[in-house]
């Protein structure tokens, strides 16, 4: 067997897989924190109870209706999606005049309450969710084995994170939502619907973390609360990154992933706790974040 | 300030009798945790700083406390007081880090770092994990003044938590105090005016992480018991939702929202999932509709600060 700095390479590439995965997850997380940052001046804190639903919805579909995964990835986002916009219009609209921290403390309270009643229903251990059938198995590397699965989630992130990019920063409508995070009433007077702007950038966010849920589905059980946890991290990583920068939240989400799987080889002690000491670390250095100018 | 001066004569009659009539070891966590949001409230409610961390100095400070009392064998009023010092010393830390950056990201900031002080306590020794310290002996105050008679522990944690409160009256009310409203209400302001606003906020930072920290060593004493619970991100929002339920930036508001909330989880504890479901929903109800809280809304009906 080889070693690279005495670790079996075997236990460094699966750890670096495992690092990845959850780097996927950071970075659509911390994409959709992102996007609905910029223009709602809100940190959602239900995102991780959002991330939650999608990953139940697509139980749901496929226990109740008979529904598969792929179509539970274009449905669960659709579905919760659509709950966040309801949740904007009826609840966050009310706070765009105030201090940002009401939206914080308004979205902590709706993901107590999300979860909760999850947590009251389906008590705290996990649902099983099954591999989909294309995607069992796994190829040999030669250096590894790469379950078919966790390949195909990392792919399918990073195209949902480029093409959120590439949506954001190179087409019409995206030039629309960065003039619109600039200058809201400048944009509404030429004629742009800004409120019905914000409640789609809204959904789209609440969107991005549906569709990471339902990836997570088959790889973590569902449980009510795998989102409460990840929030935090995805924080920790929001801070580190900026939020001014969308690719910067991908790399940020991606590269944090990877340095907590290689912490789990080289002193799992600190596995936990490694992207908290990183952000500790980059507040002193740059306090903006990586990515982020400071206002 | 004479209906301050009331308000506050009603709630120590309140605190010295109400044991005659209620489980005392209720209102001693009662008076803990409105301590505990009183400490909060200083920072969000004139300071204008939402720290979603404050959990960190009350499991702190009772992790400390219980470890010296029950491995050191210290006096109990050694053990809040190095309680009280570690999280002086950890407010000290982790406020120099998240003053660097303001408003939500201060939030996201507390909070992240109270998340890795969770997991150096669930993997510490000391802290026996998910079993936290159990057993703490409560000993002699002084001495000679005996905490097992629970008449005594009463009123001992009674004078810690008039002591911290009029501490914070003093500290509100005074030119610290004063600069620190003007910080909230516009900081561009207090810059220009020649305030090294930056310093302020950390001294209120350390200030209110410190008066946690004392409700966390008594907590613990009170309890024989330093637990993770304490430490968990659960528990900042749980005094968030004090403070916000009882009045953000009011004197006595986090008394009554502690007491409501404590109240609250009481009767629902035995169902489980429906406390949190219910503290959601205070969230929720209290931005939406009731921004100023209880005490707030009296204050705003009768047209004085309370």
């Amino acid at each position: 067997m080889t070693e690279i700095f005495g670790v079996p390479t075997q236990a460094l590439f699966g750890q670096l897989l495992i690092g990845l995965i959850n780097g996927s997850f950071y970075a659509l997380l911390s994409l959709g924190l992102a996007v609905i940052f910029g223009l709602l001046n809100i940190i959602n804190f239900t995102h991780g109870a959002q991330y939650m639903l999608g990953a139940f919805c697509a139980y749901f579909l496929l226990n109740k209706l008979g529904v598969g995964y792929w179509w539970s990835l274009l449905l669960a986002p659709l579905v919760v999606g659509a709950f966040g916009m309801l949740i904007e219009r009826t609840m966050l609209k009310h706070l765009y005049k105030l201090d940002h921290l009401y939206g914080l403390l308004l979205t902590f309270g709706l993901a107590l309450v999300i979860q909760g009643l999850f947590r009251h229903q389906f008590g705290s251990s996990g649902l099983p969710y099954p591999i989909p059938q294309e995607l069992t198995g796994s190829r040999n590397l030669g250096f590894m084995f790469l379950p078919n699965y966790r390949a195909w989630v990392i792919v399918a992130s990073l195209a949902m994170c480029l093409a959120t990019w590439f949506v954001i920063e190179k087409t019409r409508l995206g030039a629309y939502l960065r003039a619109a995070t600039e200058n809201p009433a400048l944009v509404q007077a030429f004629g742009i619907n800004v409120p019905r702007m914000i409640m789609l950038t809204y959904g789209f966010g609440v969107a991005l973390a549906t569709f990471a849920g339902v990836m997570a589905a088959p790889i973590y059980q569902v449980n009510p609360l795998m989102g409460a946890d990840m929030i935090i991290v995805v924080f920790a990583v929001v801070v580190i990154g900026g939020m001014g920068s969308i690719m910067g939240s991908i790399v940020t989400g991606f590269g944090l992933g990877v340095v907590e799987g290689l912490t789990k080889v080289f002193y799992p002690e600190a596995s936990n706790t490694v992207i908290f000491i990183i952000m500790a670390i980059v507040l002193l250095i740059k306090p903006a974040g990586l990515f982020g100018t400071q206002r | 300030m004479r209906h301050q001066r009331i308000a506050f004569v009603v709630m120590v009659a309140f605190f010295a009798a109400v044991p005659l009539l209620v489980y005392p070891v209720f209102m001693m966590k009662v008076m803990c945790f409105a301590l505990f949001a009183c400490a909060f409230n200083l920072l969000i409610g004139f300071g204008g700083l939402l720290s979603f961390g404050h959990a960190m100095f009350l499991g702190t400070a009772g992790y400390i406390t219980a470890h010296a009392a029950k491995e050191w064998g210290l006096a109990p009023e050694l053990a809040i007081l190095l309680g009280t010092a570690a999280a002086f010393g950890l407010g000290v830390v982790t406020g120099l880090l998240a003053i660097r950056r303001q408003g939500i990201y201060f939030a996201m900031i507390t909070l992240a770092l109270a998340q890795m002080i969770y997991f150096f306590y669930l993997q510490a020794p000391f802290t026996h994990g998910e079993d936290g310290i159990q057993a703490v002996p409560r000993g002699r105050l002084f001495g000679f003044i005996d905490l097992s008679n629970i008449t005594v522990m009463y009123y001992t944690v009674f004078t810690v938590f008039i002591a911290g409160f009029l501490l914070i009256w003093r500290v509100i009310h005074s030119p610290f105090g004063q600069v620190l409203k003007a910080i909230r209400e516009n900081e561009a302001r207090a810059i220009s005016l020649g305030y090294d606003t930056t310093h302020y906020k950390f001294m209120a930072f350390v200030l209110s992480a410190t008066l946690a920290g004392l409700a966390g060593a008594t907590k613990a004493l009170v309890f024989q018991l330093a637990s993770l619970t304490d430490v968990h991100w659960t528990m900042s929002g749980e005094v968030v939702l004090m403070t916000l339920l009882g009045g953000l930036g009011t004197i006595f508001g986090p008394v009554v929202g502690a007491l409501v909330i404590i109240t609250m989880e009481n009767y629902l504890a035995q169902l489980g999932a429906w406390v949190t479901i219910v503290q959601g929903i205070i969230f929720v109800v209290c931005v939406l509709t009731f921004r100023r809280g209880v005490v707030g809304e009296i204050a705003h009906f009768i047209k004085k600060t309370l």
